[in-house]
């Protein structure tokens, strides 16, 4: 029999283990997985996990897909860090999307070297204020930001629906309900940068928002907060910490960071605004978030990480006929086992022999 | 646009189906809470009720093995976050967001070979004196059975909480879980069991939107009704009663919304389609600022140190 005894402080060696300890489990669990759908287990890790390292097309789109994953889980981190539950990324990603992609589509056809970066300001502030919405109700009337942060994912959904089959509908697109595409209008795209590497603006402000995250963390009086607030709200408050700043802050970095990681989304990968646009990274950067243990050194790899489950589940569903599916019954497992392993690091596991008392 | 073809009668009848589903998973919900668990993953949990209740009752062909396959498969996968949180001691909110996404993915999986199959359907309220009564008869009276035994769901569960001991020890159990355990109570499995009553619960509201209301399978098709039935539980104050007040509000907001949909009011489908969401945001900050009656252990880790 044994028992859990609680770390005093949580170990250093296993909460660097524990995430690689999870892809591992996900991988045997996603074979026996494929295995059941009739699939062979071995070449499915392979096509998975393996192959889009091998070529140079692939390799380059992983960062294309870890650039929004990224960018969305470091905002979420710091404020999961503090206790402050930003569960509606995915509807600032596209109020992010919405309101920059209606800047820009203001301006056509104008052209010129102001237009992107006006374009990613108002992205930036409409996924702000789009999180800003939970987080004054939070300070406000202590409404919960779970639920309202999330509600306002379906309200989003619905506002891109009705956006691109109204106001923002390309007048030269017969009635389909999308926007004019961005990457036809020279000013407003989100071009690959380096040819053969998908590097675009987007992975730029990715690497930018790792670097300055972990200075925040690390380094500044915010960190400092975050971290504290964290591990013992009341001690905080002593210290002299404002929780309702740091609720407006946390959710304000979050929101502003998933506006821009939409409309560079549209502006580039994605191409224009539809209803297909939104993908679910939103959600799927919050297992990146808890995969990279809330650290942006550690979010950058994990972002790595989902990108590849996402680019070679694409591959798995081309050559082995998986179903899309499976890609999200995968991630939900790696957060499983992510959280399952995390026991180690909170816990030392003591044998005992049963006695009776 | 003409909302005088908006007979309430029907409207009246169509608001209780539509709210069925948000009832079953709420009141399940709602047991697990006064229990001292938050499990965010109802959402995932309807879906795999769904997607089982369906599965089952197109392969034997009887629509009531069908809603026991839901129970059976909600319970299941909500076993897995109470493995993880009751004995792995993970954070309640992260594992429910996991079961939310792997319950979405696991239903999209199973349910391909289900879309555009038709369900055996489901038998009726079918007596014709009471049908007979005029309006009531219509409005409340010739429903599938379902929308009965969810009534009757929730009114065992007040009883339940209320009068009986197993009750009074799941109460105490959220209340406070140290002082539970110090009595003697095993706070775990009773946790667990109340984990996999709400999973049941929740299967069940699912599979009465794959089965009854819809009836068909199409992926995502819960579209935020687990969600909504977490807010419920905040809406009803934890009481059983008003679960049933908050969730034939929602269901009446959804409904109507639909009507003016049909009778072509001058607003776009889109924003129509938002209300129910946005009621729901107004809803919480008015319950949020009445005084709070959350189960006290509500969310919090129990880990028996010795």
């Amino acid at each position: 029999m044994f028992q859990l005894e609680l770390r005093p402080n949580s170990s250093a060696l296993w909460t660097a283990v524990t995430p690689v300890l999870a892809v591992i489990a996900t991988m045997i669990a996603g074979g026996f997985l494929f295995a059941a759908l009739g699939k062979d287990p071995v070449e499915a890790i392979r096509v998975i996990f393996l192959d889009p390292l091998l070529q140079p097309y692939t390799r380059s789109q992983m960062l294309v897909k870890a650039a929004p994953l990224i960018l969305i889980a470091i905002g979420l981190s710091m404020g999961f860090k503090a206790g402050i539950w930003n569960i509606g990324a995915e509807g600032q990603f596209i109020m992010g999307a919405i309101s920059g992609g209606a800047v820009g589509l203001a301006f056509y056809p104008t052209q010129g070297a102001w237009l992107l970066p006006l374009m990613a300001t108002a992205g930036a502030l409409g996924g702000f204020a789009w999180a800003m919405i939970p987080a004054l109700l939070k300070i406000k009337y202590g409404t919960n930001e779970i639920l309202v942060s999330l509600m306002l994912v379906y309200v989003a959904t619905n506002f891109l629906g009705g956006m691109v089959s109204g106001p923002l509908r390309n007048p030269e697109g017969h009635n389909f309900p999308e926007s004019r595409s961005f990457q036809d209008y020279a000013s407003a795209s989100n071009p690959e940068l380096f040819s053969g590497t998908g590097i675009h603006y987007g992975v730029l402000l990715m690497f930018a928002a790792v670097i300055v995250a972990y200075i925040i963390m690390n380094r500044h009086i915010l960190g400092f907060q975050i971290n504290l607030t964290g591990q013992s709200p009341r001690a905080a408050r002593f210290a002299g910490v404002n929780p309702n700043v740091l609720i407006a802050v946390t959710l304000g970095i979050s929101g502003a960071l998933a506006g821009m990681a939409g409309l560079f989304e549209v502006t580039g990968p994605a191409g224009k605004l539809t209803t297909n646009f939104p993908v679910g990274y939103g959600f799927t950067a919050i297992i990146v978030a808890f995969l990279g243990r809330l650290h942006p050194v550690g979010i950058f790899l994990a972002g790595l990480v989902m990108a590849l489950t996402y680019i070679g589940g694409e591959g798995a569903q081309f050559v082995l006929r998986v179903p899309a599916a499976a890609i999200s019954v995968f991630q939900g497992m790696l957060l499983f086992f992510l959280l399952a392993v995390d026991v180690l690091s909170n816990y030392r596991i003591r044998w005992v022999r049963k006695e009776h008392s | 646009m003409d909302l005088s073809s908006i007979n309430p009668v029907v409207l009246i009848a169509s608001i209780m189906v539509a709210s069925t589903p948000i009832l079953l998973a709420g009141i399940g919900e709602l047991v697990v809470e006064k229990a001292g668990v938050l499990n965010l993953g109802v959402e995932g949990m309807m879906i795999t009720g769904a997607i089982f209740g369906f599965a089952v009752s197109v392969e034997t062909g009887s629509p009531w093995l069908g809603l026991l396959g839901a129970m059976f498969g909600g319970a299941l996968i909500s076993l897995t976050f109470g493995i993880l949180t009751q004995y792995l001691l993970s954070n309640q909110v992260a594992t429910g967001l996991a079961l939310t996404m792997f319950g979405l993915g696991l239903s999209a999986l199973m349910g391909q070979r289900y879309t555009g199959t038709k369900p055996p359907s489901f038998p009726k309220l079918d007596i014709q004196v009471l049908k007979d009564i005029p309006y009531i008869g219509r409005m409340l009276l010739s429903h599938d059975y379902m929308v009965y035994i969810s009534l009757l769901l929730v009114a065992a569960v007040w009883y339940f909480l209320k009068f009986t001991k197993g009750g009074l020890i799941l109460r105490a159990v959220g209340e406070n879980h140290a002082a539970a355990h110090a009595l003697g109570y095993k706070v775990v499995r009773i946790r667990i069991l109340a984990i996999m009553f709400g999973g049941a619960c929740a299967g069940l509201g699912g599979a009465y939107l794959s089965l009854i209301r819809v009836p068909q399978w199409t992926e995502g098709m819960t579209a935020g009704a687990g969600w909504i039935a977490l807010a419920l539980v905040v809406f009803a104050s934890w009481r059983p009663w008003r679960v049933i007040l908050g969730a034939y509000l929602f269901g009446g907001v959804t409904v109507l919304q639909l009507n003016l949909q049909a009778v072509g009011v001058n607003i776009p489908v889109a924003y129509l389609s938002m209300t129910p969401y946005l009621v729901t945001i107004i809803v919480l900050v008015f319950i949020s600022g009445a005084r709070t009656s959350a189960p006290a252990s509500l969310g919090r880790v129990f880990h028996a140190s010795h």
